[in-house]
């Protein structure tokens, strides 16, 4: 006896032999429902213009419907964390800083505050070092905002928006290269203070930038704003709110865009934030026209600090006085980044003994820092930057983690694109500015 | 592809080869301590005069009563949200300004749980999820860190929890989702193993990938030189300073 389905079978004295016979084509195909079963599976990255750099979405659709995302992210993992635990503490920052390639100067910032708090000496941060890291962090978040926008502008099919974008950045990346040496992955601030001294000319730069970059923002809040095209694409699109943030642990322009204000800068302030008037820009629409809005806005906003910065740099020391932990060595820009000064290098070789065993032990042996850990978060363009620090007491770092705001954002791209078209994947998935270098360290 | 062990070398393909260290449990090698000595050198190659120091790694101690700032009110009603707390809490750690609550790892979920509902807690959103490995140093050396952060309070702690190697301990997935990605990371690095976990993979190593690459012992490896054989050794074989 067989069962309807299964080929029927009886036995013979050779064995048992199974009877299948040609199934009715059309009876087959009829009974299948076409919508429910044309599901394909598609691939889209990790090589693909529009996912940001190397994420892959698996995908599941329906016709054009999007039933299931997968992400799956670590193409671009590199073992940051790993290699910091065989460098000693200040050469940890050259590291963390080519973790979010677009925002070099939070991953530096986050792992230096930690540093610091892991040795006590927050407080003995000089004033001027903490002024200028909030103005190149604010700068920084600029330039970072400008290529969510220009990357964003472009995956949408506003081409233009990303020459612009990319055009006004490298305004800001001119001002950081003039001041550290590099346009990216600068290493400046180090744990004590940043690495030299701003220039005059640097200074003329972001005032000149400050008077230039309003205007542009206008122009493009014209033409992208008004825009029927760029309105349908965003409005109601990848709709995630309060709850479905907090839950997924997304933070940043995308939690603020869909209404709550919390901004660590004003929450849980840092680097002296507390001493800065701006505004928490929000939205209440929680789609990606609002965190577009939202952007446009915090833009706005670092301007506002960035001049208040500005006026408030004063003479003064760049780095703590505690020569046990301070950088010996005078740096200087040069054709290839920045490097010890030759005054300095003159001094340690010709002049002064007790300079260079200084100089020797502490760039090759570095500072002990005593066994505990810490947890220091800031904030960075995407949200949250937590960076856990560990030491054991000795010159290298135990462990850092660092809670990168794009790796664990990523986690709501199912919950915003699945049951929405493929189009707003796209649109979804660059809403929430994920850059994989900091995803996947 | 499959490549055969023991298949005879083809030009320019790469033929298996155990993968060093990579077993779970037993590591190929373990990295001489750094308890000793300044250098990372032993026998007689240091004649610096600091090849007999040893360095005591430091005893993690609970901080009596009372923790100051905040931490009073959180611990005292979690005491009272949380009836099995005496036997969950192993310690209390106030330090530069952080509290840390070492939850038996068994617990982790309900402790998780009481934190984000009670309203007087109420840490509504899990920052980060990580491991830290200490090896040689705790007989459960695999920890696992959770900062909580209280949007209502602007509050934060950090609960810990240690397990062996192999060990495993809940999985807090269902009380915030935004740990389900960290908790992979923490499993891929570490090995920790999180049940009730929804898709418990790796997320940042390729899925083939053997060994846990953020413990202690897991092999660096060097790099060969194409000069009279010479290697430049692992960073931590290296003559540095520790």
């Amino acid at each position: 006896m067989t069962q309807s389905g299964y080929a029927s079978e009886r036995e013979t004295t050779e064995g048992r032999v199974f009877t299948v016979t040609g199934g009715d084509w059309d009876t087959v195909t009829g009974s299948v429902d076409p919508l429910s079963n044309e599901k394909i599976v598609v691939n889209m990255g990790p090589q693909h213009p529009s996912t940001h750099g190397v994420l892959r979405l698996v995908l599941e659709l329906e016709g054009e419907t999007v039933t299931d995302v997968r992400p799956v992210v670590g193409y671009l993992h590199t073992g940051i964390e790993k290699n910091l635990e065989y460098r000693n503490w200040t050469q940890g920052t050259t590291f963390v800083t080519r973790a979010d390639y677009l925002a070099p100067l939070f991953n530096e910032a986050g792992y230096c505050l930690a540093v610091e708090k892991l040795l006590g000496i927050t407080d003995d941060i000089t004033e001027r070092a903490n002024t200028i890291r909030v103005l190149f962090m604010e700068l920084n978040r600029i330039s970072s905002h400008l290529v969510w926008l220009a990357t964003t502008g472009m995956e949408l099919g506003a081409i233009s928006m990303m020459l612009y974008g990319f055009r006004e950045r490298e305004y800001i990346l001119d001002i950081f290269e003039e001041t550290s040496g590099l346009r990216m992955n600068h290493a400046y601030f180090r744990p004590g203070g940043v690495a030299q001294d701003i220039p005059e000319s640097a200074i003329k730069k972001i005032r000149d930038f400050l008077v230039y970059l309003p205007k542009k923002l206008k122009e493009y809040e014209d033409m992208l704003s008004g825009q029927v095209i760029w309105q349908e694409r965003t409005q109601g699109v990848a709709v995630l709110d309060v709850t479905g943030c907090l839950a997924l642990g997304v933070t940043g322009p995308v939690l603020r865009a869909s209404g709550l204000a919390w901004d660590l800068r004003k929450t849980m302030p840092y680097c002296g934030y507390e001493n800065y008037e701006f505004d928490v820009p929000t939205a209440t629409t929680a789609d990606v026209w609002g965190r577009y809005q939202v952007r446009l806005a915090e833009i706005r906003e670092s301007l506002k600090i960035v001049e208040q910065a500005l006026d408030k740099l004063r003479p003064g020391p760049i780095f703590i006085s505690d020569k046990k932990i301070a950088w010996p060595a005078q740096l200087a820009v040069g054709l290839d980044g920045m490097g010890n000064s030759l005054e300095h290098v003159a001094k340690i070789m010709g002049q002064s003994m007790e300079s260079l065993i200084h100089h020797f032990k502490l760039v090759t042996e570095g500072f002990r820092v005593p066994p505990g850990q810490v947890y220091v978060s800031i904030e960075h363009p995407r949200g949250e930057l937590g960076v856990h620090a560990v030491s054991d007491g000795g010159t290298h770092p135990y462990r850092v983690h660092m809670r990168d705001p794009s790796f664990v954002n990523l986690q709501a791209i199912p919950a915003m694109a699945e049951g929405a078209l493929l189009a707003d994947v796209i649109a979804g998935g660059a809403s929430l500015d994920p850059v994989m270098g900091g995803c996947d360290r | 592809m499959t490549i055969e062990p023991n298949e005879s070398t083809t030009e320019g393909v790469p033929v298996k080869a155990e993968p060093v260290g990579a077993d779970i449990d037993a590591p190929a090698q373990v990295p001489s301590s750094p308890r000793k000595g300044m250098f990372g050198i032993t026998g007689t190659g240091d004649v610096s005069g600091f090849g007999g120091l040893v360095r005591r790694h430091p005893e993690v101690v609970g901080t009596p009563k009372p923790y100051g700032g905040y931490f009073d009110e959180v611990t005292d009603a979690l005491e009272e949200a949380y009836p099995g707390f005496a036997d969950a809490i192993e310690k209390v750690v106030v330090d530069r300004g952080e509290l840390t609550l070492h939850i038996k790892p068994e617990r982790i979920l309900e402790v998780a749980q009481i934190m984000r509902d009670d309203e007087s807690l109420r840490f509504e959103l899990c920052s980060s999820v990580s491991g830290v490995d200490y090896l040689n140093s705790d007989a459960r050396r695999l920890h696992v860190t959770y900062h909580l952060t209280s949007m209502t309070f602007r509050r934060r702690v950090r609960l810990e929890a240690a397990v062996p190697a192999g060990g495993s301990l809940p999985s807090v997935t269902s009380v915030y989702p935004t740990a389900d990605w960290q908790e992979r990371e923490t499993y891929d690095m570490f090995g920790v193993i999180f049940t009730g976990h929804p898709n418990l993979t790796r997320v940042l190593m390729p899925d083939d990938w053997e060994g846990f690459p953020q413990r202690k012992d897991y092999p660096l490896g060097g790099v060969p030189v194409e000069y009279k054989g010479a290697e430049i050794p692992p960073p931590d074989q290296r003559r540095v300073y520790q």
